[in-house]
C-alpha cells in the first residue's frame, strides 16, 4: 500500500495550519512522512498539546506541601493524605464521541480516566462525573425531535458509565447534571476517577533506562478511534456526526479490569520501569511522551504490534485509539515476569522495543523506518497561541439587566413545586440508581448529599511486593469526600465571578461533609477559542478559578481542557467544572445533609441577603431562568475570604460534634436547600425519611428597609450560606460560638412536622413534604418514560 | 473458620468478602482462582459478585465450566457450605446447584439501592442468626437479577422452605412496589434441597460495618459461622 503525497490539502485535513507544517519541518529538517504527518497531527491537536489554553493554565496554583506528583508533570497528579497514603485523582472529558455516540462515547470516557490513575500505581476507588445536556423537558420555543434527540443522549451516556464502572467494579458516587439549551446537540461528559496508594508506590511514565525493553499489553490494535484526539479538537458540525463515528473508540470493561489487575500484580514486583496508557493518541502519544520525560528515545516494531484487522498501516497502528492498552517499560532481564503475569490473566502482550539513548522515537514497520523524530520536539515544543480576548457583546445586556420589569413571585409554593421539578435540580436518582456506587466497600455518604465520602481502608491500596514489616502499625482508614461542581450560567454572565463560584461552591459541599480541601482537578468546557470573546470566557474563568483555588489552598494537580463544544446554534455556555477532593479527619466528622431528628434547630450560616449585590442573588437564578425565562443579570457576587472564613467555621462546629445535618444553598436559593434538607435521605428502595420544618425568616429581615421581596429571600441565589440543623439543647451555645468565630448565624426554625412552612414579612409558604418529594424524586424519572 | 473467596476474571465483589470475613469478622479468608482445580480443605466457599468473564454470552453461563466450580461442585456434594452472592447467585443456578434462573430486571436498567430483605425461615445455616421479624436493610447492584423459576419449582421450593429471602417494604410486605427487578413471588435469595447451597442478589457483605450505613448484612455471615462451629464441636464431640 503506498501512502498519499503530502500536499497542502492533506496537511489542511490534519488540521496543521501552513506554519505549524513549517515548524514540524524544521523539527524534521525535511518533508514528513505520511505516518509522521498523522503522529503531528494529534500530539499538537489541542486535546494533546493545550495549544491555546497553555498560557492560561500556568497561572493556576499546583504547588502545597501535600503534593507528591504535580499537574503535567503524568498522567495524573498525587496528594499526601498522611500517614503514607496518597490519592491519585484527574478529570477528563469526552465530549464529542459522546455527542456522536453516547453510550461508547460515556464509556471509553470512564476507562480513559481509570487508566490515567491505575497508570500511576494507584488502586482506582471510585468515579464521579459532571454531565449536561440539552433540556429534557419541553421549554417554551423547544422542538419536539430536540427534546428526543437529548435524551437519547442523556440516557445513552447514563448506560454508557453504568456499563463500564459497573462491570469494572468501581463505585461511580457522585456527580452532577444540568440541562440547558446551549448544549444541544454538544453534551458534557467529563468523567472523574480516584485512587489510593502509598508513597513508595508511585510509578512515573517514563522510558527510563536505556536497553530496557518495552512491551505492549492488552488488547489488539483495530481501527477503531482513528485520530480521536484531533476528532476532539474541531468543532461538531452535522456531518461530523456521521462521517466521525469511526473516530469514536469502543469499551470493554471486563478487559480493562483485568488490565488494571494484571497492572497492580506487575507493579507489585518491582519489575517496572516505567508505565503509560495508551489513550488520545494512543501508541503514538504513549511512545513519545515516556521517552520525552525521560530524556531518553525509543524504538519499536510495527509488525511486533498485536493487530486485530487485517493490512493495517504503520499510519493506522500509530494513531489507534483502541481501549485498554498500555505500554510497559521492564527492567531489563525481568521480562519473566511480565509474561507470567499476563498470562496468568490471559491477556496478549508483546515485546515491542527498547528504550534508547537517541532522544528520538523511532518507528519501524518490519525493520523499514515509517517515522523518526526527536521525541521531545514532538511533545513538548507544540506550538502555544497566544488567542486574542475580548469581552462578549451580550455582556453590556447582563449588567444592565434590572428586577424593576420582573414582578415578585405571586405563588411561591407553586414557584417552589416547578424548581424542585425542574430535571437541573431535581433528584438524580434516576440516573445513580443506574451506576453501581457501592461496590468496593468504601461508599459512606451514598448519592444525594452535598459530597461523596468514601472510606480507604488498608485492603483499599494496591498490593505491595514488600513483606510487612513484623509490627508495624496497620494503615490507618482514612475518609475522603468529592464534590464536583460548575454553574455554568454563572460563568455565561460572568466568567470570572462564576469561576470563583464554582471553586466556592465544590469547597462549600466538601465543609458540609466535614472535610478540608486538599486539590483540585478541573475540566475546562469551551467552545471555539478562535472566537475572541469565547477565549475572553476561558481567560476569566480560569482567573476566578486560580483565585478560588488559592484561597482554599486546593492547588490544581492537572485536569483537561475541551474546546471547540458548539453545534451549528453556537457554543456551549462557558463550563468550567472543577472536581475537589478533600479529607475528613475523624468518621465522627462526616455529616450529612438531610434533617434528623424532630425538635432539632435550624440555623442560618451566613448573610440571608447580599444587600450589596442590586439583584440581591437572582441573577443567573434558578428562579428567572425556570419561573421567570430569563438568563441574565449578574450573578451573585462570590467573596472568597467570607467564605472561607464560613467554611472554617462550620469545620470548628463540626469538630465540636455539635452539627447533624449540613447542606449549602445554592441553585434554587434557601427554599430549595430547605426543602431538599426535608426530602432528600432515601432509608431504602421507595422508602424516603420525610420530615417537615417551620422556618420564620423575619428575624433575617427586621429592621432593613425596604424589606426585601419574597423571591429573592426564598430563591434568591447569595453565595456563602449553609444551613445546619443542631440538637435544640445545643442551639444556643451554637449561636454563640457561631459569633466568636465570626460567623454570620441566625435560628430560622425547627425540624418537625409533616409540612415545609416558611414565614417572612413578605408572604407566607406551606407545603407538605410527601407533595414536595414525589416531584423532585420522580422529576428525570416521568421526562424519560 | 476458613473461607475461600473464588476469583473469577471480572470478579468485583471478592475483595469486599475477604474483607468482611477478615477485618470485620476475624475469620480467615482467602481468594481461590478460577483455573484452581482444588480448594484445599476450606470449611465454606463464597462465590462473590461482578462480571465473571466480562458475563459474555450469559450471566454465569461460562464460569460454571471453571476448573474451580467442578471443585465447587463436588464440595456442594459433600455438604459443604457455599454462598453466591449476585453473580455467584447467577453462577450457581447456571451450574444447577440451585434452581431456577436470573434473568435481565423488568426495568431493563442496572439498579443499586438499599432494599429490605425478609427472612422466611431461620432453618437454615445462612438464616439462624436473624432474629424472629428482623427486617434486613441491603444494597442491591444488578442488571439480571429477576429470579425466575416455573410453577412446579416454585412449589417445591415453597414446599421445602427453601425460599430464604423476599423483598419486603418497611412494613414487611413482599408488594410490588419493594420489588426491584421483577422476582418472581419476591424472591431475593434461596438455597438448595439439602440447605448447604444459598445464593442471593443482594449483596451482605457491603452491609457489614456501621461506617458504610448498615450492618445488617453481617446476620447472614455469623448464620454462616454459627453453623460451621456448631458442625466442628459435634464433629469434636
Amino acid at each position: 500500500m503506498t501512502d498519499p503525497a503530502i500536499t497542502p490539502e492533506l496537511v489542511r485535513k490534519h488540521n496543521l495550519t501552513p506554519e505549524e507544517y513549517g515548524k514540524l519541518k524544521a523539527i524534521l529538517q525535511r518533508e514528513p512522512s505520511y505516518t509522521e504527518l498523522g503522529i503531528f497531527s494529534v500530539m499538537w491537536s489541542e486535546h494533546c498539546s493545550y495549544k491555546n489554553s497553555r498560557p492560561l493554565l500556568k497561572t493556576f496554583p499546583t504547588k502545597s506541601s501535600r503534593i507528591l506528583v504535580g499537574a503535567g508533570e503524568e498522567n495524573a497528579g498525587i496528594i499526601d493524605v498522611g500517614d503514607g497514603l496518597a490519592i491519585a485523582f484527574k478529570i477528563e472529558s469526552h465530549n464529542h464521541p459522546s455527542a456522536v455516540e453516547p453510550f461508547q462515547g460515556a464509556a471509553t470516557g470512564v476507562g480513559g480516566i481509570i487508566r490515567d490513575i491505575f497508570t500511576m500505581g494507584a488502586r482506582p476507588i471510585c468515579a464521579i462525573n459532571s454531565l449536561r445536556f440539552g433540556p429534557i423537558t419541553p421549554e417554551p420555543g423547544s422542538d419536539h425531535a430536540d427534546l428526543a434527540n437529548n435524551r437519547r443522549l442523556f440516557s445513552g451516556v447514563v448506560a454508557g458509565i453504568a456499563h463500564y464502572g459497573n462491570c469494572f467494579g468501581i463505585p461511580t458516587v457522585a456527580g452532577e447534571v444540568y440541562f440547558d439549551k446551549s448544549y444541544e446537540g454538544n453534551p458534557l461528559v467529563n468523567a472523574f476517577c480516584l485512587g489510593v496508594l502509598r508513597h513508595e508506590q508511585i510509578i512515573r511514565g517514563r522510558a527510563s533506562g536505556v536497553g530496557n525493553p518495552v512491551f505492549y499489553v492488552g488488547p489488539a490494535t483495530g481501527r477503531d478511534g482513528l485520530a480521536g484526539a484531533a476528532f476532539a479538537s474541531q468543532d461538531l458540525t452535522e456531518e461530523s456526526a456521521e462521517q466521525q463515528r469511526g473516530a469514536v473508540q469502543v469499551g470493554d470493561p471486563f478487559m480493562e479490569k483485568l488490565v488494571c489487575e494484571a497492572c497492580l500484580e506487575l507493579l507489585a514486583t518491582g519489575a517496572v520501569a516505567g508505565i503509560q496508557d495508551m489513550g488520545a493518541a494512543g501508541l503514538t502519544c504513549s511512545t513519545c511522551e515516556t521517552a520525552a520525560r525521560a530524556g531518553t528515545g525509543i524504538e519499536i516494531d510495527l509488525a511486533k504490534v498485536p493487530q486485530r484487522a487485517p493490512n493495517m498501516t504503520p499510519y493506522e497502528i500509530m494513531l489507534s485509539e483502541s481501549q485498554e492498552r498500555m505500554l510497559i517499560i521492564v527492567k531489563k532481564g525481568r521480562e519473566a515476569e511480565v509474561k507470567r503475569i499476563f498470562d496468568k490473566w490471559d491477556l496478549p502482550w508483546a515485546e515491542i522495543g527498547t528504550v534508547t539513548d537517541t532522544g528520538r522515537m523511532l518507528v519501524r514497520n518490519n525493520g523499514e523506518v515509517v517515522a523518526d523524530i526527536p521525541a521531545s520536539q514532538l511533545a513538548d515544543e507544540a506550538p502555544v497561541y497566544q488567542r486574542e480576548a475580548r469581552e462578549p457583546a451580550y455582556i453590556s445586556g447582563v449588567r444592565a439587566f434590572r428586577l424593576d420589569g420582573v414582578a415578585d413571585t405571586k405563588d411561591p409554593v407553586e414557584d417552589l413545586k416547578a424548581l424542585l421539578a425542574w430535571p437541573t435540580i431535581a433528584s438524580k436518582n434516576w440516573v445513580y440508581r443506574q451506576y453501581d456506587h457501592m461496590v468496593r466497600d468504601g461508599t459512606s455518604v451514598c448519592p444525594g448529599s452535598d459530597a461523596a465520602v468514601l472510606r480507604i481502608k488498608a485492603d483499599s491500596l494496591p498490593e505491595s511486593g514488600a513483606e510487612p514489616t513484623p509490627g508495624s502499625v496497620p494503615t490507618a482508614e482514612k475518609y475522603i469526600a468529592l464534590s464536583v461542581d460548575c454553574n455554568a450560567a454563572y460563568v455565561y454572565l460572568d466568567p470570572y465571578e462564576g469561576g470563583k463560584i464554582a471553586v466556592a461552591e465544590a469547597a462549600r459541599n466538601l465543609a458540609c461533609a466535614g472535610a478540608v480541601p486538599v486539590g483540585t482537578t478541573d475540566n475546562l468546557n469551551f467552545g471555539n477559542p478562535h472566537n475572541p470573546e469565547i477565549f475572553w470566557q476561558l481567560r476569566e474563568s480560569v482567573r476566578g478559578i486560580a483565585e478560588g483555588c488559592r484561597v482554599f489552598d486546593a492547588p490544581v494537580t492537572g485536569g483537561n481542557v475541551s474546546l471547540y463544544n458548539q453545534n451549528p446554534a453556537g457554543p456551549i455556555d462557558p463550563t468550567p467544572t472543577v472536581a475537589m477532593a478533600g479529607t475528613i479527619e475523624k468518621p465522627e466528622h462526616i455529616t450529612t445533609q438531610y434533617f434528623k431528628d424532630e425538635g432539632d434547630a435550624i440555623i442560618l450560616l451566613g448573610d440571608a441577603i447580599d444587600t450589596g449585590d442590586q439583584l440581591l442573588g437572582l441573577g443567573g437564578s434558578a428562579y428567572l431562568q425556570r419561573i421567570r425565562g430569563l438568563k441574565s443579570g449578574t450573578p451573585p457576587r462570590c467573596d472568597l475570604t467570607r467564605e472561607k472564613e464560613l467554611h472554617l467555621g462550620l469545620r470548628s462546629l463540626i469538630f465540636s460534634g455539635a452539627v447533624k445535618s449540613a447542606h449549602d444553598c445554592s441553585e434554587g436559593g434557601l427554599a430549595v436547600a430547605l426543602a431538599e434538607s426535608c426530602i432528600s435521605q432515601q432509608v431504602a428502595r421507595e422508602t424516603p425519611r420525610l420530615i417537615g420544618a417551620k422556618v420564620d425568616l423575619t428575624p433575617l429581615t427586621t429592621g432593613s428597609a425596604p424589606q426585601p421581596r419574597l423571591d429573592a429571600l426564598l430563591f434568591g441565589e447569595t453565595q456563602g450560606r449553609i444551613l445546619i440543623t443542631v440538637s435544640n439543647l445545643n442551639a444556643t451555645k451554637v449561636l454563640a460560638q457561631a459569633k466568636i468565630l465570626g460567623v454570620p448565624a441566625c435560628r430560622i426554625g425547627t425540624v418537625g412536622g409533616t409540612a415545609l412552612e416558611i414565614h417572612t414579612n413578605a408572604g407566607d409558604l406551606k407545603s407538605n413534604v410527601a407533595d414536595l418529594h414525589e416531584l423532585w424524586w420522580n422529576a428525570i424519572a416521568r421526562a424519560m418514560k | 473458620m476458613n473461607f475461600a473467596v473464588l476469583q473469577f476474571p471480572g470478579s468485583n465483589c471478592d475483595q469486599d468478602v475477604v474483607h468482611v470475613l477478615r477485618n470485620v469478622l476475624g475469620h480467615s479468608a482467602r481468594l481461590l482462582w478460577h483455573k484452581d482445580k482444588s480448594l484445599s480443605g476450606p470449611d465454606a466457599v463464597v462465590i462473590p459478585g461482578g462480571f465473571s468473564y466480562g458475563d459474555y454470552l450469559r450471566t454465569g453461563a461460562i464460569a460454571r465450566f471453571s476448573p474451580v466450580m467442578q471443585a465447587v461442585q463436588e464440595f456442594a456434594a459433600n455438604g459443604g457450605l457455599v454462598l453466591g452472592v449476585c453473580n455467584g447467585f447467577q453462577i450457581l443456578c447456571e451450574a444447577g446447584l440451585l434452581p431456577g434462573a436470573l434473568i435481565r430486571n423488568r426495568s431493563l436498567q442496572f439498579r443499586c439501592e438499599h432494599v429490605f430483605l425478609k427472612t422466611l425461615t431461620t432453618d437454615s445455616p445462612f438464616t439462624s442468626q436473624v432474629p424472629a421479624g428482623k427486617l434486613m436493610r441491603v444494597p442491591i447492584a444488578h442488571g439480571e437479577g429477576c429470579y425466575f423459576a416455573d410453577a412446579a419449582t416454585l412449589a417445591r421450593l415453597k414446599a421445602g422452605s427453601q425460599v430464604l429471602w423476599q423483598y419486603v417494604d418497611a412494613q414487611g410486605e413482599p408488594t410490588e412496589i419493594a420489588n426491584p427487578n421483577g422476582s418472581v413471588e419476591n424472591i431475593a435469595g434461596i438455597c438448595n434441597e439439602a440447605r448447604n447451597v444459598a445464593g442471593l442478589m443482594p449483596h451482605p457483605e457491603r452491609a457489614s460495618e456501621s461506617i458504610l450505613g448498615c450492618a445488617d448484612g453481617r446476620l447472614l455471615f455469623e448464620s454462616m459461622i454459627q453453623a460451621l462451629q456448631s458442625k466442628k464441636q459435634k464433629a469434636a464431640a
